[in-house]
Order: structure tokens, then C-alpha cells, then sequence
């Protein structure tokens, strides 16, 4: 640009400024006009230039528009507010408002100012000011001018009676102390004529109503009569040039009072039935051709549901909704299924009839009425209409727009939880969802599905099957991937070989090379995301241990993560590679299924942190399953949180001794190791501290694990029984053993009686009862039977728990142990999991005792509680 | 309660805007600019409501003539069919005062416009319903100048 041709100084009008600035062709051209226009402005401020002020104000406030910025004005502002003229104010005012708001401290200046002009004996100067405070004012400014305000409600001229009125609103809503100083004089201005002072006083004693509980008291007593006539005479009034609209007069001031009428009625019943009446009349004649009086029924009827109306005022409003239902026009649809909404409080039937068609709102093409009505239906579903309504929803799922998924996803979820009756509709529901929207599904929903399948033995295999297949077809969606991932590594076995089949499924043939095949293509997919990869590996390397053929190829598929620059993955990759390559022995107890998860202690864990992130790790045990990526270094399998505990455990000061009650899985890992632990002394060792943290480590991996589904658990007795006889290979054998040596009847079927500690001379066994309802506490009663040939006397127990389980000892039966099984001693104990659901009982013993005088001392840790104490 | 009065035209650029409620200059263009992407686009057949993600508690009722978007954000709870009528009545002021109200007289008369919504609006509620009544006022208040 030229500055030789600058056709601005501050000379310039308003007009030629907008005019050059709008003949610009770049934005820099914009700019540069503006920053000039701007120098010019400033310069006439600091030179103090009177003639042009008020025209640079509007100079400025056009620059303000086009978002430049303009502080240096808002001084120029408060010098114009206080010159003597009309113009110049009126120009100052407006710069106020637009430049400045009530956080800006320049702002005090102006509160003298506008005290004189709300004084000013111009009614024009007075308008002015009142408008500026009632636009901007800030809680000084309103306590500051309260009174001045309150004065002007009385004044003669109706412009000025209307803005106090609006004015007062603003300090109303500011400072909501000062309500009582208006009651009276908004209440006395409700008798006016005047339409713009009616209505500024109607709304200003809503406002009241709002602020004080005291004003509400008083207008209920003191202008409801005025009310009800001045709605009488506006809608009784015949046709009136000036306020009408679309034939009725002022509807604006018709739908005020019916606001009012609502805030006054509401849980008033003298009220509410002294405006019946009224309401009654305004609903069956108003016209419902126009917007208009469409309007003002809708207030009407919002009007009647929100005060304690008679039923048959609320059979006329529910009857006015349908008819907007039916409405050609969305708007008011729209409106009609806002409103359906308040109505369900008051009659639930009368909305469930207009289902079909707020279902077909769902689907409407404008998004303002689709969220109306999806709201509307989630409020509408119950038990008996869940299962059609959810298949709607999820068939629209599938031609929806990409904006309205997450919304439509959200609230599927959440009537599936919420009403499903049975687990085989739920894992369809969620199928479904998770193949067309599965991106949009939050983490807690797919959580709570695998937490539910896990639950559900019977329909593990129809889940993975499912799975499997919606996997090939959707293979884009994220939540969907995880979970059948997880599913194929957990249930491979049932995926391959079609167990247990649903009558209505239809076998599928999928060999142990595709399953893989399908975790390896969603490994590799680009768009997979860190999370997800990982549990594909972890779901590999279960397979590995699932479909021994494939092991080789799946330690080629986990080798190639090995240099991954994500550091989750490459510590997988190397990890999980030297399980499948080094620890075969170990492998197959190591991948066992995930014990089942506590389905209770989730949702309970998932209420508490709706909020919180998944990844928090307060969440972490609860869905450790789900999401892998919790897992601490070096654990190469999920329950992470039953190492520190037992870590926990083995830094009591009491050491462990050898004749640990060793499970079978226990063994195997000691036999690797190669320490020589196998055979069970009778009496206690005192093995270094070293290996008996190795064999905690150890054995965690395989303890609470091992367990695995409950049925599995009547072996467990059997196989603790190898150690008191390690000659024998058989288990079966044994079984018959044990069942012939041992009388204790298993009273609680749920819970099978263990041998919890078992050596050459003495064997403890265990049984458990729970109360119920107290899924917490379990009472052990403990059996101590002496096999040895000599009686023990002075029998002492003593047990150690983690700090998250409370334990209580009842004194023993005897403290003398028949020798060679001849009668048992019997103790009860009472153990309290505090962490039920995501950490297993965990124990450590100790029994002291006399043989011949002699001091005997034996320890064991007791990690073969069953699943679920 | 309004919480702000948007006048914008089919770019986006802004005409009028009258806020009710405080906002930072740059919340303001935010607004502004979101309101505008929300309207523009919909379909003439659809609702004139748009619900605003970015304050849960607000909507907009928006009205479009030729190439204007006057757009109103009001409480969540207000009666939008009113304030649909409302804008048309101010629609139907500025077109009397105008006589014939185009684009260009906006731009030009801004400052007139923020005194004519003064006199139908304050404090974010309404003032006066006469367009008659208005009109008078102004023609005074343009005597005054």
C-alpha cells in the first residue's frame, strides 16, 4: 500500500472507514487499513480532540467487530459517558457495553457517572444508563445503584417504569439479597396497561421468585389475582394492531404469564387451582395455526405439568403434545418431544402411546429432533418393551450418521445393561454394537461384557465363535477387536473344536491356524492401536499354549515385535518370546484361563469411577483382564496384583519353610529351577530367605490361577495329596486314597475341603462355609490330624495373613494331638477379604508342639484356597 | 434468559453481537464461529434448534432471511417457539426502520441496530413487543442526535 494516497486521518468519516475497509481484497490489506485507522484514533485521543471523540468511538466499535484489539478506547468511553450532550453519551454507552463487561476494573469508574445520569431529569439520559447497568452491571455496581433503581420503578414515564424493571432483574440475578427490595413495586406495576412495562414486571417477579423464597410468598399472595386478568384481557382481547402476531395479540406477553403462573403453582395447590381456570380457557382457544399460538400452547401445557393441576387439565396437555407429535412441522415436533420428556413424570402411559412415533423421531434426519427423541426413548424403555425398542435402536445404529454413533452407542449400551434378563440376549446386544459402532464404545461397557462372559461358562464358546466371526466382517472397529481378541486367546480351545454349542448356533470350521491367523492380521492392522496390539500378543502367546502346533509359528509372529520402538510391546515381545522358546515345562500352567472375575466387585468398582479414567489405577485389578497394559515389568501374566501380595506376604519375618503345601504346578516350576525341594521333609528346614522368595514368585503365576473355573477345583485335593505320597504317580489313585483316609464331609458344596498343609507327621486340612450376604467373610474350620505314632501335646496354630485380610483364631479344641490318626483337633478361624473378588486368600502357618517333651516347629504357606473366598 | 444475539451473514461474518452474559474476546469468536458452523449448514425443512455440545445448558434458535443468520442462545428450559417469534418481530423492526433492510444498512448503521436492540431487549429479556412502540422511540431518539 501507498501511505503517499492514505485517505485516512482522523478526519475521516464512519461511513468512508467501513466503506475502505470493506473494499479491501486480503487481510492484510484489512489489516493495514486498520492499523492506521487505529494510529489515527490514538492519536486524537492522547491530543485530547473533542470534535471528533464520538465519532472515533463508533470508529472503534466497528474495529471491535472485526475482532481487533481496542483497550486503548475504553477510557475514551468513560470521558465521553461523562460529557454533558445526549450524542456523545449515547455513543459512550454503547462503546461501554460493547467494549467492556463487568470483569474489567475500569469498570468502577463509570458507577458515578451513571448515579447522576439514573438521576438526570432527561428521561433519555436516564433510559441510557438504566440500559448500560442492566446490560453489564457488576455485583459492586448493583448494590451500588439498587436503590436508584428501585426509586425509578415509580417514575411516571412507562420507557423508564420497563427498563428498572429489566434493570432490577440484573441486580436480582447479581445480588439476590437485595429481592426483597423490589417485591412490592414489581408486584404494584403488574396492575399497569402498558404491554412493555407488563411484561418487564412479569419477568422480573419470576426472577424474584427465583432469588427468594420470601419474594415468592408474597407475589403468590399479592399478584396472582392481577396475573390471572392481565392473561384474561390479552387473550380475551380483540384484534390489536400493535401487538399482534399471526392474529393473537402479544403471545410474548401471554407466555411471560404463563411462566410466572408456573413458578407461583408449582406445589402450591390454593394456586394451582385458582388459575385452573384460566389455563383450561388458554388451551382450548388459542388458535394452533401459527407459531404463535403454537408457542403459547407449549408454555401452556409446560405450564400445567408443572403445577399440581386437576387430571383433566393434564388429559387436555398430554392431548395438545400428541397433536404436536403428529405436527408436520419439525420445530414443532421438536417442542413436542421436549416436552414429553417433563410429561413422563406425570403420566407415563399417556407417552408410551405416542412410542412408535417418538421411535421414529430417532431416525429423523435433523439431529435436534433425533437427540430429543433417543432421550426420550431411554426414558421410555422398561422391562417390557427393552428388547423390541433395543432392536430399533441398534438396527438404526447401522444407517445412522457418523455424529449421532456415539450418542446412539452410548444409550444402547446402557438399556442393554440395564434391562437385560438374560445373558445370551445381552452378548448379542453388545455383539451387535460392538460390530457397528464398536469405536464408539467406551472402555467401561466392554470391560463389564468380558467381566459378564467370563462369568458365563455356558456361553463362552458362542462368544467366541460370535466373536470370531464379526471379527473377520468388522475388523475397523477398536472395542469389538479387543474383546474378541481376548476372547480367542482365553477360549481358543472352545473356538477350534465348537464346544459347548448353542442349539440355535450352526458349527463353524476354524482351524487352530486360523484362529491365529485372525489374532495375527489384527496385530499387524495399521490402524491398531497400542492397547489393542498388546492384548493381541498376550492372546498369542495363550494360544501358544492352547494349540501346541502353532507355538512355532506364534514365537515367529511375537519375535517380530521384539524391536518395537513402543516399549509395552517390545518388553512383551521379549517376554513373552522366552516363555514360548525357554519355559515349556511352565507354559501351559502359566496360560491357563483367567480365574473368573468378580462380577459384583466390577460393577461396584465401575459406578465408583464413572468419572475416572479406565487407566486409573485405582480401576487397574478390576480390569486388569481387559487391559494388560497395567501390568508391572517383568510379569509375563495378568494377575499382577496377587505378586505384590504375596510379595507382601514373604516379608513377614517369618520364614517359609519347605513343606509348603505344594501343588502340583508348584512343583514343576521348583523342578526347573532345579531346586531341590521336591520331596517334603517331615519336619521344617530353614531354607535360605533367597529361594523362598523365588518360590513365592513362582508361584504366583500358578496359585490363584491354577484354580481356574470351579469345577476344576475336587482335584485340587488330590493333587496336594502327591506330597504325603510321592511313590505313587497316580492321581487317580490317590483320589481313592484320600477319599478312604480322610472322613471330613464336604459340607459346603460350593467350596471343596482342601488339605492345606500335609506332612510327614501332620496333616491340616480345611473347610469353608460363608454366610450370606457376607461374600467378605469366610469361616475355616481347620482339622489337625497327627500321623505320626507319638501324641503331640502343647498343639499350638498360629496363622499370618496380608495386610488387606483380617483373620480371627477361636481357641482350639485340644491341645493334644492323638498320635496316628485317632481323632483331630478342630479350630476355627475367620478371615475377612477385604479386597474379595480381586485378590485371593493368601496364609501363612506355623504349629508348634511337643513330642516327648520335645519342641517340634512346622510352617507352610497355604496358597490353594479355592477361587472365590 | 438470551444469553447472546448473533447476526451473521452466510460467511460468517459477524453483524451483530450482543452478549448478555460475560465471555473473553476470544470465547466470544469461539462462539461465534461454532454458532455459525452449527446453522449454516442445516437443511431449510429442519428444526430452527440447534443444542449447542459446548454448553450443555443452552440452545440456539436460529432464523434465516436471504442471506442473515439471526441467531439467539437461550437457556435450555426457555420456549423456543417465542423466541423464534421473537426474532422475526426484530427482524420485522429493523425492516420498518429500515425500510427495507438489507445487509449493507446493517453494516453501515451498526450502531443504530445495538440502539433498536436495546430498546427490544435488556438485561437478556424482553422489553418491549410493539413494533410501533419502538419505532416511536427511536425516531425520538434520533431527533435527540
Amino acid at each position: 500500500m501507498d501511505l503517499a494516497i492514505n485517505p485516512f486521518s482522523s478526519g475521516t468519516r464512519l461511513r468512508d472507514m467501513i466503506r475502505s475497509i470493506r473494499a479491501c481484497k486480503t487481510a492484510a490489506e484489512e489489516r493495514a487499513v486498520v492499523r492506521r485507522e487505529c494510529a489515527a484514533i490514538r492519536a486524537a485521543i492522547s491530543e485530547g480532540d473533542q470534535d471528533y471523540r464520538h465519532r472515533n468511538m463508533a470508529k472503534l466499535m466497528f474495529i471491535h467487530m472485526l475482532g481487533y484489539p481496542t483497550h486503548f478506547g475504553q477510557m475514551e468511553c468513560l470521558k465521553l459517558i461523562a460529557a454533558a450532550g445526549f450524542p456523545e453519551k449515547r455513543i459512550g454507552y454503547l462503546g461501554l457495553m460493547l467494549l467492556l463487561d463487568e470483569r474489567q476494573e475500569v469498570l468502577m469508574l463509570v458507577t458515578n457517572s451513571l448515579k447522576q445520569d439514573l438521576n438526570h431529569s432527561n428521561q433519555f439520559i436516564v433510559g441510557l444508563a438504566l440500559c448500560a447497568l442492566g446490560n453489564i452491571c457488576s455485583a459492586e455496581m448493583a448494590r451500588d445503584l439498587a436503590p436508584e433503581v428501585e426509586r425509578l420503578l415509580q417514575n411516571r414515564d412507562p420507557n423508564t417504569k420497563k427498563k428498572a424493571a429489566l434493570c432490577s432483574i440484573r441486580i436480582v440475578r447479581k445480588v439476590p439479597d437485595l429481592a426483597e427490595n423490589f417485591m412490592s413495586a414489581a408486584a404494584s406495576l403488574l396492575k399497569e396497561k402498558h404491554h412493555g412495562v407488563l411484561i418487564s414486571a412479569v419477568q422480573l417477579c419470576t426472577e424474584l421468585c427465583k432469588a427468594s423464597d420470601e419474594a415468592l410468598e408474597y407475589l403468590r399472595k399479592n399478584c396472582l389475582e392481577g396475573l390471572v386478568r392481565v392473561l384474561r384481557d390479552v387473550s380475551n382481547s380483540s384484534y390489536a394492531p400493535e401487538y399482534d402476531i399471526g392474529g393473537i395479540t402479544d403471545p410474548f406477553l401471554h407466555i411471560r404469564v404463563l411462566k410466572l403462573m408456573r413458578t407461583l403453582g408449582q406445589g402450591d395447590a390454593d394456586c394451582s387451582e385458582y388459575i385452573n381456570d384460566i389455563l383450561a380457557q388458554v388451551a382450548t382457544k388459542t388458535e394452533s395455526n401459527k407459531n404463535a399460538g403454537n408457542a403459547i400452547l407449549y408454555e401452556c401445557v409446560e405450564t400445567i405439568m408443572g403445577i399440581e393441576a386437576t387430571s383433566g387439565l393434564r388429559v387436555l396437555a398430554i392431548n395438545i403434545l400428541g397433536r404436536f407429535l403428529s405436527n408436520r412441522d419439525n420445530n414443532i415436533r421438536y417442542v413436542a418431544l421436549n416436552m414429553l420428556m417433563k410429561a413422563i413424570a406425570v403420566d407415563t402411559q399417556a407417552v408410551q402411546r405416542h412410542r412408535a412415533t417418538i421411535l421414529e423421531c430417532v431416525k429423523d434426519a435433523d439431529v435436534s429432533i433425533r437427540k430429543r427423541a433417543l432421550e426420550l426413548v431411554y426414558l421410555l424403555v422398561n422391562d417390557t418393551n427393552a428388547k423390541p425398542l433395543t432392536k430399533e435402536l441398534v438396527d438404526y445404529l447401522e444407517v445412522s450418521d457418523q455424529d449421532f454413533k456415539e450418542d446412539l452407542t452410548a444409550k444402547i449400551c446402557s438399556i442393554v445393561e440395564k434391562f437385560s434378563q438374560d445373558k445370551l440376549w445381552y452378548l448379542d446386544q453388545m455383539f451387535r454394537v460392538l460390530s457397528l459402532a464398536g469405536n464408539y464404545v467406551k472402555d467401561d461397557v466392554w470391560h463389564a461384557l468380558i467381566v459378564l462372559m467370563s462369568n458365563a461358562s455356558e456361553l463362552q464358546g458362542y462368544s467366541v465363535r460370535s466373536l470370531y466371526k464379526t471379527l473377520q466382517a468388522c475388523g475397523e472397529q477398536e472395542s469389538l477387536v479387543r474383546v474378541a481378541v481376548w476372547c480367542i486367546g482365553e477360549y481358543g480351545e472352545m473356538l477350534v473344536n465348537n464346544i459347548s454349542m448353542l442349539d440355535m448356533e450352526e458349527p463353524i470350521t476354524v482351524t487352530e491356524s486360523d484362529a491365529v491367523d485372525a489374532v495375527e492380521v489384527t496385530l499387524k492392522r495399521y490402524s491398531a492401536d497400542v492397547t489393542t496390539r498388546a492384548m493381541c500378543l498376550v492372546s498369542l502367546l495363550k494360544l501358544s499354549s492352547r494349540f501346541p502346533p502353532t507355538s512355532e509359528r506364534i514365537k515367529e509372529i511375537v519375535a517380530q515385535n521384539k524391536g518395537n520402538t513402543v516399549l509395552e510391546l517390545q518388553q512383551r515381545s521379549i517376554e513373552f518370546s522366552s516363555i514360548i522358546q525357554r519355559h515349556q515345562s511352565i507354559k501351559s500352567s502359566l496360560l491357563e484361563r483367567m480365574p473368573v472375575l468378580d462380577e459384583a466387585n466390577y460393577l461396584v468398582k465401575r459406578a465408583a469411577s464413572t468419572q475416572a479414567t479406565v487407566s486409573s489405577v485405582k480401576s487397574a485389578p478390576a480390569v486388569t483382564p481387559g487391559g494388560p497394559l497395567k501390568l508391572p515389568n517383568g510379569v509375563a501374566k495378568p494377575p499382577a496384583a496377587p505378586l505384590a501380595d504375596l510379595l507382601d506376604l514373604s516379608s513377614d519375618d517369618a520364614p517359609v519353610t519347605t513343606s509348603a503345601p505344594a501343588t502340583a504346578p508348584k512343583d514343576f516350576l521348583q523342578d526347573l529351577l532345579g531346586i531341590g525341594l521336591t520331596d517334603s521333609s517331615p519336619t521344617g528346614g530353614a531354607p535360605s530367605t533367597s529361594t523362598d522368595l523365588l518360590m513365592d514368585l513362582l508361584s504366583i503365576g500358578s496359585s490363584p490361577v491354577q484354580n481356574g473355573p470351579p469345577t476344576s477345583n475336587v482335584n485340587l485335593p488330590g493333587i496336594a495329596e502327591t506330597k504325603s505320597a510321592p511313590v505313587s504317580p497316580q492321581v487317580v489313585d490317590l483320589l481313592d486314597g484320600l477319599s478312604s483316609s480322610t472322613s471330613i464331609p464336604d459340607e459346603n458344596a460350593a467350596y471343596p475341603t482342601i488339605t492345606a498343609f500335609q506332612s510327614a507327621t501332620l496333616r491340616i486340612t480345611f473347610s469353608f462355609k460363608k454366610q450370606p450376604g457376607k461374600p467378605q467373610e469366610t469361616t475355616i474350620s481347620a482339622s489337625f490330624t497327627n500321623l505320626a505314632t507319638t501324641t503331640f501335646t502343647d498343639f499350638v496354630f498360629q496363622a499370618a495373613v496380608p495386610k488387606f485380610i483380617q483373620l480371627r483364631l477361636d481357641p482350639a479344641s485340644s491341645s493334644t494331638l492323638p498320635a496316628g490318626g485317632n481323632g483331630s483337633v478342630t479350630q476355627s478361624l475367620t478371615v475377612t477379604n477385604n479386597q474379595h473378588g480381586q485378590k485371593p486368600l493368601a496364609m501363612r502357618i506355623r504349629m508348634s508342639y511337643k513330642v516327648n517333651g520335645e519342641d517340634r516347629l512346622e510352617q507352610g504357606q497355604i496358597s490353594n484356597f479355592p477361587a472365590g473366598l | 434468559m438470551i444469553r447472546f444475539i448473533l447476526l451473521q451473514n452466510r460467511q460468517g461474518k459477524t453483524r451483530l453481537a450482543k452478549y448478555y452474559v460475560p465471555l473473553e474476546d476470544s470465547e466470544k469468536h469461539k462462539v461465534e464461529y461454532e454458532v455459525h458452523r452449527l446453522v449454516v449448514n442445516r437443511d431449510p425443512k429442519f428444526t430452527n434448534f440447534v443444542e449447542v455440545t459446548r454448553f450443555r445448558t443452552h440452545k440456539v434458535i436460529y432464523r434465516r432471511y436471504a442471506g442473515l443468520f439471526f441467531s439467539i442462545c437461550v437457556d435450555i428450559t426457555d420456549n423456543e417457539l417465542a423466541y423464534l417469534e421473537c426474532i422475526h418481530l426484530f427482524v420485522e423492526i429493523l425492516d420498518h426502520f429500515f425500510s427495507n433492510v438489507c445487509e449493507l444498512d446493517l453494516v453501515f448503521n451498526f450502531h443504530k441496530v445495538y440502539l433498536i436492540l436495546d430498546e427490544f431487549i435488556l438485561a437478556g429479556e424482553l422489553q418491549e413487543t410493539s413494533k410501533k412502540a419502538i419505532i416511536e422511540r427511536m425516531g425520538e431518539l434520533e431527533k435527540l442526535e
